[in-house]
């Protein structure tokens, strides 16, 4: 009887397997059509001289695209600028976004109105919310200019690291709620039993966060990080709208756009493009290999 | 990112195809423009639709404000041959880019004869491409000097006069120009060297250049920038941001396009009383000033299943009568020198028509190069900010521009 029961359960995992595959068949299939197939025709175009403002030129040019894009000095520059941004911001959000897991993990009133008022800003287009950051920082139009301690001509975008502080500040506060909310997820996961412990062996409140909270939330942190990254490494809007570009404060983002929808170089445009694709699949093999986040198992305890 | 775009495509889709078609029948004539805000174009396509017996009917489809943005939409519609396009509003940018890539039709015999005659040279000059016209003069544009009556005496008629005269004034002396990393930037660097003695390109793809003369337009550039007469925002200054700041009255010049006219009359009315137009001011006073030159031209899509009618059509459109409306409602100035002697215009331009007509007939245009969007990053990317120009030794930057120019025409590298 129980072994009977056995080889039915099996049959019905093997089934049911069987039927979850067919019912994300078609998920799997749209996603084939609509990411394989541009990456793999951006590869192939990469490969290619190919302008279409210029019909009758072009063909198979193997690497010269590549070596182009990398013996240039402008990627290696709009390379160090999106680095710079990506460490700069994450390293803000992820400070800023663990204190506001805290506040509101330790809320006591309106828990609800907290978690949903911090997501605000996250909730604003980026274009509007970098044309907002512009308008607030340009001498003309701002009111960044009348603090105190400010020069009241500072012109912020006519430099290449005000440039970037502003774009960094407009991406610290546009994110850092997201970066707060996935905190707070792994933050809830904690036994409150470890810290009572803790409380009770004498541990002062930055012990028991340092040895408890923090190495408990790991796998919750790597992921946050991994996913800011990720997204911060692909920065375009806020750089485009503020400075589009101007004072060497270029993304990789914006290097790939100029070619391809600006030049209509899309073999060169492509080229770029694939390279921002290694550079993505680079920061998420690290983070996966020599990180070790576990994404599917994201969670202490299991 | 190609996955992205694409999916931006097909999203921004539904947004663009609302139309705004005139009453009419017959064949409809799909005209892609930006949507300018008097309603001058639509005017104009009313009455041609009807005046054409029920032969066609000219519809819109609006682009975005930003000749940029415009560019962007046509060139992704026309690069995949999209047949829904019949006439085009073109940037006078965009004759070279669009004739050699084949979007658009070359005008031909009786049909090009009809729509230059009696056009500024330099108007056709822009819409023309390897000796053939590709595109029909509808409104020119041009940039003027506006300067404050009640501060400034006579206008003055060359860059170092203008900014020995700014600096004269003290802290509301400023110049106002753009020079932002964008198109208006080009307009900049392209006016100063023409009015130095040379130009930019000789040919679609040679390099001229010659060097004192762009050293020369160097040498003020850097000078200007450098100079209090410059506004702190200078950087990152555009069309707006000039006439905004000229508006609130912290400036005493501004090189700009007309449309600032109506627009302080409306907005500063205490600045638009003092406000007066001259001719851009040229390098030396022994060379001739070289204004911006802008405008659109209509062209024919290649992909048009109606091209014939939309010949017609356009032909209809830059009628003179159209081009008075354009200039009486929307500011824009006439293509058709004849226009500038009729009463109208004055209404227009009050005061000011025969600077914009002898602007115009000065006007350099821009380089005309297929490859004319490379031209422009890689003059943004060598002269941007204008401030890093050192007057003293202009020689480095004078290298830095040939090499990217170079470049660019070559259509070689990153820019």
């Amino acid at each position: 009887m129980a072994r009977g029961g056995a080889i039915k359960t099996s049959d019905r995992t093997r089934s049911e397997r069987r039927l979850g595959w067919m019912l994300c068949a078609p998920a799997v299939g749209a996603m084939l059509l609509v990411t394989a197939y541009p990456i793999a025709y951006a590869l192939v175009l990469s490969l290619q001289e190919l302008d279409l403002r210029f019909p009758d030129e072009g063909g198979f040019v193997g690497l010269s695209n590549y070596e182009s894009v990398l013996t240039s000095s402008l990627w290696w520059q709009d390379v160090f600028n999106t680095t710079f941004v990506t460490v700069v911001s994450v390293a803000i959000e992820l400070t800023l976004g663990m204190i506001l897991a805290l506040v509101m993990y330790r809320a006591i009133f309106g828990r609800g109105l907290v978690r949903t008022a911090v997501l605000i800003p996250y909730g604003i287009i980026t274009v509007v919310a970098a044309f907002s950051w512009f308008f607030a920082f340009n001498p003309d139009t701002g009111f960044v200019n009348q603090l105190p301690f400010i020069a009241d001509d500072k012109a912020w975008f006519g430099e290449r690291f005000s440039s970037l502080a502003v774009v960094i500040m407009a991406e610290v506060w546009k994110t850092t709620p997201f970066m707060g909310l996935l905190l707070l997820a792994g933050l809830v996961t904690i036994d409150d039993t470890l810290n009572e412990a803790a409380k009770v062996d004498g541990a002062s409140a930055w012990q028991r966060f340092w040895k408890i909270t923090v190495p408990l939330m790991k796998p919750a942190i790597l992921v946050a990080l991994l996913f800011r990254t990720l997204d911060a490494f692909r920065i375009f809007d806020s750089i485009f709208i503020m400075t589009g570009g101007a004072q060497d404060t270029e993304s990789v983002s914006i290097l790939g756009y100029n070619q391809l929808i600006e030049r209509l170089n899309l073999g060169l445009g492509s080229a770029v493009s694939v390279l921002i694709f290694v550079c993505v699949l680079i920061i998420a093999f690290i983070f996966v290999k020599g990180f070790g986040v576990r994404m599917a198992e994201g969670r202490p305890g299991s | 990112m190609g996955a992205a775009l694409m999916l931006l495509a097909i999203v921004a889709l539904p947004g663009c195809t609302g139309s705004d078609s005139a009453e009419g029948s017959g064949t409809e004539l799909s005209f892609f423009i930006f949507n300018e805000p008097s309603g001058a174009y639509q005017e104009a396509a009313t009455k041609c639709s009807e005046d054409s017996n029920g032969e066609y009917t000219i519809s819109f489809e609006f682009l975005p404000a930003q000749a940029d943005a415009q560019r962007e939409q046509l060139v992704r519609r026309l690069g995949a041959e999209d047949d829904s396009i019949d006439i085009i509003g073109m940037d006078v940018i965009w004759t070279a880019e669009f004739a050699n890539a084949g979007f658009i039709e070359p005008w031909e015999g009786s049909d090009a004869q009809a729509v230059t005659d009696g056009a500024f040279d330099s108007v056709v000059e822009s819409a023309s491409f390897e000796g053939e016209l590709y595109a029909a003069p509808f409104t020119s544009n041009t940039q003027l000097l506006w300067y404050r009556k009640d501060r400034v005496q006579t206008p003055p008629k060359t860059w170092d006069d203008m900014i020995a005269e700014a600096q004269k004034i003290g802290d509301d002396g400023l110049i106002q120009v753009q020079a932002n990393f964008y198109e208006g930037f080009t307009v900049l660097v392209n006016a100063m060297i023409e009015s130095a003695g040379t130009q930019i390109l000789k040919g679609p793809t040679e390099v001229d250049l010659e060097q004192a003369p762009t050293e020369r337009a160097l040498e003020v550039l850097g000078e200007f920038a450098r100079s209090p007469a410059a506004p702190p925002d200078i950087d990152t200054s555009t069309e707006d941001t000039a006439r905004l700041s000229f508006e609130a009255g912290g400036a005493s010049f501004m090189l700009n396009y007309p449309f600032v006219y109506p627009s302080a009359k409306e907005n500063a009315p205490d600045v638009f009383k003092e406000m007066e137009a001259a001719l851009y001011p040229a390098i030396d006073a022994d060379k001739p000033s070289r204004p911006p030159l802008g405008g659109i031209n209509l062209g024919v899509s290649a992909f048009s299943n109606n091209k014939d009618l939309a010949f017609e059509a356009i032909k209809c459109l830059v009628e003179p009568d159209n081009q008075i409306t354009a200039a009486t409602l929307g500011g824009l100035p006439p293509t058709n020198e004849a226009v500038y002697e009729t009463k109208d215009i004055e209404k227009a331009y009050p005061g000011f028509s025969d600077v914009i007509k002898e602007s115009i007939d000065n006007a350099a245009p821009r380089p005309l190069t297929p490859a004319y969007t490379d031209l422009s990053l890689a003059i943004q990317r060598s002269l941007h900010p204008p401030g890093d120009i050192d007057p003293a030794d202009v020689a480095t930057t004078y290298d830095e521009l040939v090499e990217k120019v170079e470049q660019a025409v070559k259509r070689e590298g990153l820019l």
